[in-house]
Order: structure tokens, then C-alpha cells, then sequence
């Protein structure tokens, strides 16, 4: 196998996985096209999320642990955006809390300014310390006031401010579009959060980077679980809009009954192929455009300096090269990636749960993505996102498959039997944990190396 | 009157409770510290390597139950620590050997240690929830107070009571043994000085013959032992649960960068910083207003500055404030 040859091979194996997982029901197969697509849908959008982190590793080395977080503001991003507005949440305290919010960053930049005017010293001190304690009072009080108002809005159902959704609350679903247009926005808002840390732990030990992006992303999170009048909170938003069709739509279309009638295929299941398959051409537009954009870089000056910088920082510096701004330009640019990507996964889901979100999940996962397909490499990143995650789903199965095997000597109804049985769950970090091992020791460069 | 009873809110919702969570954090935040300074890498696998502490403790508490050992009042996980601690070594010294020596051999960027740990961390996270299973598990037992509240309200004669745990006792005790032992280990004998000179610098620590690997293997030794009792701590004055040991990776850092990375004065320093920054905040003051203030002044709401889902908020502002300003901690650390 020539080394030209190995990208198509490895990406043709991972075609086959899919068409597998779609046609035969043999060993940890399910022989349904419907699960094989589901799966197919969330592999592109991990792939998405293993882009982004490749970028901010494989071409600059940043370590970001805080990938959830950026992806819980993409989630956000979509209740924000495709949502309707909730009447009267914003005469009832929406302003107040925006104008609360302006306060505090008011209060922020004048305590930032503060800092840098007054001369060091015990003044400083205790002008800095009344500062933000006056303006932290003020904005507590403004703000406190607007949440009670939204969030006396029919709690049963909404609660929130609602987003920007000029269809209204019952006919938002066919303003499907501005899903699309959250996707962006998500992006935007991950890096936002992803400049503010940045500035800060940029420019230190590379240590830093990782325990900032920590704590972000704990952070974000606990807003989106607890602030009710952002996204009803733990309480979730269901019923997102979408930007493909709704099954019950198909079916009820003749012209769509014909055809599914016309191929032999059953009119339920065809709608819901139907609809998956359009999230996946979707997403696969959107996987190929950032793909193609993030080769081009690769490949320009700017990827050079990049690498540059990445394998030799001193001597990168030496030439003129503001490495510290690049890296936060690179971080930037990675987590906006991975806020589009959650922005996708949330539209997919059609609901927002923060409970959902969990660490292992959403940045460790991606992380040993980025490891096994090739860090630096962009199609190793991309094939890494589909071949783990369709193993992601698969561990359990195999798992099970595996106590089976194991189990098998055992008598029935022994107490350890079922305990081997019941934590088949949990093979999943475990083996994770092997893999990433495993691939960072003995295969550093990963399935697709970096050339 | 009002005065003393203001004092004794305070002490009872505020001071004994951060003092407590401050000891964890820094013997944890000691651990993370001491493992920067000779393998000079920050250990994500740290969190659930406590949880991993706690259940080899918590097994053999069982254990020990179900035999009817017991050293009441005392909780009976005290007696089952050193196993605990055995259990771990054991288990950080295979990782060390599995994994990150062979990092050390080629010498591996940071970057790569830290990757490394999240891969031992991700495995530490399935063993546990393998074993022990994801939900709360309570082995505490023996005497639950030290001071009731009731009993203090009766001696006293105060409006407010006064709890005493026994936890919290066993925390701030051994988080005083724990400290005075390492300082003298590492200031008064030889493989502690040679733990420190490795420290502060490789080179020079190995051209005057010290054996690195043996250093490397003292660390972890140390390290478990801190891991463990951290974790045993922190399960008996809460409660064992295995994510709740995931989350506490955050305020741990920020404990030890606080104070300076690679410092162990500094963890400490750090561990109770970051302690009592979070209790302040999170807690509701109008308990101690109502008594201190005339009542006109006296606050309509609960007087909390953030809720207490935003506690990791607070050592992540702290540790934002930190590096912006001094990146190498109060105390000088090795940072940058």
C-alpha cells in the first residue's frame, strides 16, 4: 500500500462501515439504513468538531480541554437565534437585563482602565475594590429584577427570553431557515468566549491553556444550566425549528407518497430517511467547505507560518513573528469551529438539554478523534470524527458482545455475572482511555500522518 | 449578644466549613503541585485518581464493617486508609511505568505529559465507575459530631447553634500532620533534598549523582498518599461520588497555581485562598446581617452574592485574576 493510496483505503473502509451498519444485521450491525444515517449525521458534525480542534492543535500545538463549552454556546446560539420571541419577555425585563449586562461590562472596562491609569499602590487597591463592588451591587440589583420578570412568564412552557424568530410562537416552524442562520452565530459566540481566554492564557506555560479552557467550559455550562430566562435551563427547549423538512410534512405530501410508493419503500421509514439524509448532505456541505478552506490554509503562507511557529517557537520569534497573536488568532479561529459544530448538533437534536453535556463526551471524545486520524492532518481529523464516533455508538454493543463471551462459562443469576453484564456501560471510557493511550504511544502520528 | 451570635453563624455556615474544604483542596492541590515540580507536567488524571483513592478505601471499610472492626468514635475509613494508600501506589506506580516513563525516556514535550494524563485520567474515570459504580456512596461512620448544634445552643445559651463535624476535625488534624511531615521531609532528609535540588534544576540534581528514576518513584509514593487521604477526606465530609471528583480537577488547579505552581507552600496558601473565596461567596449572608445590622438596614433577599452553582465560577475568576496579573503565583512558583 503506497502512502498516496492510504487516505481513499482508510476512507473507503470507513464507507463500508457505513453501509454495513445499513444493509446486514450480522454481530454489533443493526441492518437499519435509519440508525446507519443517525449515525452518519453525528459522525459529520463530530468530524466538524475534530476540525476545529485540529486547527488549534495540529497546526499551532494549543491544548484546548474546554471543547464542550464551545459547543454549549453554539447550542445556546440556536435558542437565541431560531426561537421566537416570547411575548412580553422583553418589555417584562428582557431590556432591564441586556442594560444590566451593559452595566456590568461597563464595569469591567472602567475597573480595566482603572488598573492601568492609577499608579500601583494601596489606592489602587481600595478605588479598584469600591469600584467593582458598586458595580457589581448595581448590577446584581438591574439584572435580578429582569430575570424575575422573564422568568414569571408562563414558566410551565417558556420562561426565557426567547430568540429571534420573526414567525412567532406558533408559526415559528416554518421560519426553518434561521436555524441556519444560528449556525454562524453559534460560531461567533464560541469565540468570543475563546478570545477572553485566550487573551488571558496565551503567552504562558502551555499548561495554562488547557486548565483555562477547563474552567471555561465548567463555567459556560453552569449559565446555560442555571440561568432560566437565557434557555429555560435544566428545564431544556424542545421543538427547535428545522431547516429540512418534518416527517409528518412528507407523508402527508402526495407527491412524496408517490414516489416513496414508486421505489417500493414504506412510506413512514422513507420520510424519516428522507429526513436524516438531508441533515447529512447538509452537514457534508458544510464539512467540505471547511475542509476545503482549512486545506487551503494549510497550505498558504499563513499555514506555513503556523507549522513554523508550532515546531519551533524561538526561532519563529526571531523572524518577526508575533507568536502569542497568532496562537490567539489559531484559537480563535478553532473554537468558532467547534460553536458551529454545536450550533449543527443541536438543530439535529431539535433540542437544547444542558444536562447532556458532558465533559468526556464532548471534549475528550474529540480529542482522541483528533489523535487516532492524525493530528495535522485535516482528512486524518476528519476520518478520526467519523471511524471513533461510529465506535463511540459501537463500544456498547461490542461490550456487551464481549461480557457475553466472557460470561459465558458462568452460571446464570451469579452475582458477578450481572454485575459484568450491568457495566458494559462504562467500557466506554475505559476504552477510550486505552485507545487514546495506546495510539499517543505507539502511533503518535496517528491513521492519516501529517505530511 | 447579637454580636456573639453573629460570630457564631458565621463560624458555624462559613469559617468551619471553608476551613475543611480548604484543607482537602490544598493536601489535593500539594499532590498537583508536587507532581509539576519533579515531573514538571499539570496531572489531569488527578481528580479521579482521588476517586480511585477513596474507593480502594472505601472497599476495605466494608470490609472491615461487615467483620466489625471499628475504631468508633473514630470513622472506621481511617483505619482502612493505609490500604488505600498502598492500593494507589501501586496504581500510579504502574502508570508511571506504563505510560509516562516512556514520555520522560525521549523526553516528551509538556504538552504530551498532559495528554497522556487525560488518557490515564479517562481509564482511572471507567475502573471506578466499573468497580464502584457512578452513584454517591456513603461509608462514613462513628460519631457524626464533635459539637452538636443542640448541645452548643444549651451550653451557651446562644440563638445559634454551632456544628462541630467529626469529619471536619479529622480534616484540619490530619491536613496539620500531612503538612508538618512533608516539610520535613522534603527540608530534613536526604531523598527530600534530593526531590527538591531535582526540582529546581534537572541537570545540575543529575550531575551530582542524583537517580532520577528513584526521585520520579518517591514522588508518585508521596503523591498517592496525598491523592488518597485527599479523597477519603473529602468523601467522608461530603459525600463519595465519582463526576463530584472530576469537577474538583478545577478549584485544584487554580489551588495550586494560586499560590504557585510547583510550590508547596503556595498550595497551601492556594487551597485556603480559593476556599474561602468560594464559601464567601456562595453564601447566603443575611443569617449574619440580621444580627449585625439595625433592622431598617437589615436585607430583603438572601444577601448572596452568586448562587452555589457558580462556585467553580469563583476559582475560575481567581485563577484568570491570577495569570493576568502574577502568572507566577503569591508565592513564587515556577510558572511561565
Amino acid at each position: 500500500m503506497t502512502k498516496d493510496m492510504r487516505t481513499p483505503i482508510l476512507f473507503a473502509v470507513m464507507a463500508l462501515l457505513f453501509i454495513l451498519e445499513g444493509t446486514t444485521s450480522f454481530w454489533v450491525f443493526s441492518g437499519s439504513w435509519n440508525t446507519s444515517l443517525a449515525i452518519l449525521n453525528m459522525a459529520l458534525i463530530s468530524a466538524i468538531m475534530a476540525l476545529g480542534v485540529n486547527l488549534q492543535w495540529g497546526y499551532a500545538g494549543l491544548f484546548n480541554v474546554g471543547i464542550m463549552g464551545f459547543v454549549a454556546l453554539g447550542g445556546l446560539a440556536t435558542v437565541l437565534i431560531s426561537m421566537p420571541a416570547t411575548p412580553g419577555a422583553w418589555t417584562g425585563g428582557g431590556f432591564q437585563i441586556v442594560f444590566s449586562l451593559l452595566l456590568g461590562a461597563g464595569t469591567v472596562a472602567a475597573a480595566i482602565s482603572l488598573f492601568k491609569r492609577m499608579a500601583p499602590g494601596r489606592n489602587r487597591g481600595i478605588a479598584l475594590f469600591a469600584l467593582l463592588a458598586i458595580g457589581f451591587f448595581l448590577f446584581r440589583y438591574v439584572f435580578d429584577g429582569g430575570v424575575e420578570g422573564v422568568e414569571a412568564i408562563n414558566p410551565a412552557s417558556t420562561g426565557n427570553i426567547g430568540g429571534l424568530n420573526p414567525g412567532g410562537p406558533d408559526g415559528y416552524k416554518d421560519h426553518g431557515y434561521m436555524a441556519l442562520i444560528a449556525w454562524p452565530v453559534g460560531g461567533l459566540l464560541a469565540a468570543g468566549a475563546a478570545w477572553i481566554v485566550g487573551k488571558t492564557a496565551l503567552g504562558l506555560r502551555s499548561d495554562y491553556l488547557a486548565i483555562a479552557t477547563l474552567g471555561i467550559a465548567e463555567i459556560v455550562l453552569a449559565v446555560v444550566k442555571n440561568e432560566d430566562w437565557l434557555a429555560r435551563g435544566v428545564k431544556n427547549v424542545i421543538g427547535l425549528p428545522r431547516p429540512v423538512p418534518y416527517e409528518v410534512d412528507l407523508q402527508n405530501s402526495a407527491e412524496f407518497v408517490a414516489k416513496a410508493e414508486s421505489w417500493g419503500a414504506d412510506v413512514t421509514t422513507a420520510s424519516t430517511i428522507a429526513v436524516k439524509l438531508s441533515y447529512g448532505l447538509l452537514f457534508t456541505a458544510v464539512l467540505l467547505v471547511l475542509l476545503v478552506l482549512a486545506q487551503l490554509s494549510l497550505k498558504s503562507p499563513w499555514g506555513r507560518m503556523m507549522r513554523a511557529i508550532r515546531d519551533n517557537e524561538v526561532a519563529a520569534q526571531a523572524m518577526g513573528k508575533n507568536v502569542t497573536k497568532r496562537h490567539l488568532q489559531i484559537f480563535v479561529l478553532g473554537s468558532a469551529i467547534c460553536g458551529l459544530a454545536g450550533a449543527m448538533m443541536t438543530t439535529l437534536d431539535g433540542q437544547l438539554t444542558p444536562g447532556s453535556y458532558q465533559p468526556l463526551r464532548f471534549t475528550f471524545l474529540i480529542w482522541v478523534m483528533v489523535i487516532v486520524g492524525g493530528s495535522g492532518n485535516n482528512f486524518g481529523s476528519v476520518l478520526g470524527g467519523l471511524l471513533i464516533w461510529f465506535f463511540w455508538i459501537k463500544v456498547e454493543p461490542i461490550g456487551n458482545w464481549l461480557m457475553q463471551v466472557v460470561t459465558f462459562g458462568m452460571e446464570d443469576g451469579s452475582s458477578l455475572k450481572a454485575h459484568l453484564l450491568n457495566s458494559a456501560a462504562h467500557m466506554r471510557l475505559f476504552s477510550m482511555g486505552i485507545v487514546l493511550l495506546l495510539v499517543l504511544r505507539f502511533s503518535p502520528r496517528g491513521l492519516i500522518p501529517e505530511k | 449578644m447579637d454580636f456573639l451570635n453573629a460570630i457564631v453563624a458565621l463560624s458555624n455556615f462559613v469559617l468551619i466549613p471553608a476551613i475543611a474544604y480548604g484543607s482537602q483542596l490544598a493536601i489535593g492541590a500539594l499532590g498537583v503541585t508536587m507532581i509539576y515540580g519533579i515531573l514538571r507536567f499539570s496531572n489531569f488524571a488527578h481528580g479521579d485518581s482521588m476517586a480511585f483513592g477513596a474507593m480502594i478505601t472505601i472497599f476495605v471499610t466494608w470490609w472491615f464493617q461487615s467483620m466489625g472492626v471499628s475504631i468508633s468514635p473514630l470513622p472506621t475509613a481511617l483505619l482502612a486508609l493505609p490500604f488505600g494508600i498502598l492500593g494507589t501506589a501501586l496504581m500510579v506506580l504502574a502508570t508511571d511505568r506504563m505510560v509516562y516513563r516512556f514520555y520522560r525516556q525521549v523526553k516528551a514535550k509538556p504538552i504530551v505529559f498532559v495528554m497522556a494524563s487525560l488518557g490515564v485520567m479517562f481509564i482511572m474515570n471507567g475502573v471506578v465507575r466499573f468497580l464502584i459504580g457512578p452513584g454517591e456512596q456513603r461509608f462514613a461512620d462513628g460519631a457524626r459530631f464533635i459539637i452538636k448544634a443542640r448541645d452548643f445552643k444549651e451550653m451557651t445559651g446562644l440563638r445559634e447553634g454551632l456544628a462541630f463535624k467529626t469529619s471536619q476535625g479529622i480534616t484540619v488534624i490530619t491536613a496539620i500532620l500531612i503538612v508538618a511531615f512533608l516539610f520535613w521531609f522534603l527540608n530534613k532528609t536526604r531523598t527530600g533534598k534530593s526531590m527538591r535540588a531535582f526540582s529546581d534544576n534537572e541537570d545540575l540534581a543529575l550531575l551530582s549523582g542524583i537517580n532520577p528514576e528513584r526521585v520520579v518513584m518517591v514522588t508518585w509514593i508521596i503523591v498517592a498518599s496525598l491523592i488518597t487521604i485527599a479523597g477519603v477526606l473529602y468523601g467522608l465530609d461530603k459525600s463519595f461520588k465519582p463526576f463530584t471528583y472530576f469537577q474538583l480537577l478545577l478549584p485544584i488547579f487554580a489551588s495550586a497555581i494560586v499560590g504557585g505552581l510547583g510550590n508547596p507552600l503556595g498550595a497551601i496558601a492556594g487551597g485556603f485562598v480559593i476556599a474561602f473565596s468560594e464559601v464567601t461567596i456562595t453564601y447566603a449572608w443575611k443569617k449574619v446581617a440580621v444580627y449585625l445590622l439595625p433592622e431598617a438596614l437589615e436585607p430583603s433577599g438572601l444577601a448572596q452574592l452568586l448562587s452555589t452553582d457558580y462556585k467553580f465560577a469563583v476559582s475560575f475568576v481567581i485563577l484568570i485574576v491570577v495569570l493576568l496579573i502574577k502568572p507566577t503565583g503569591l508565592f513564587k512558583g515556577q510558572s511561565v
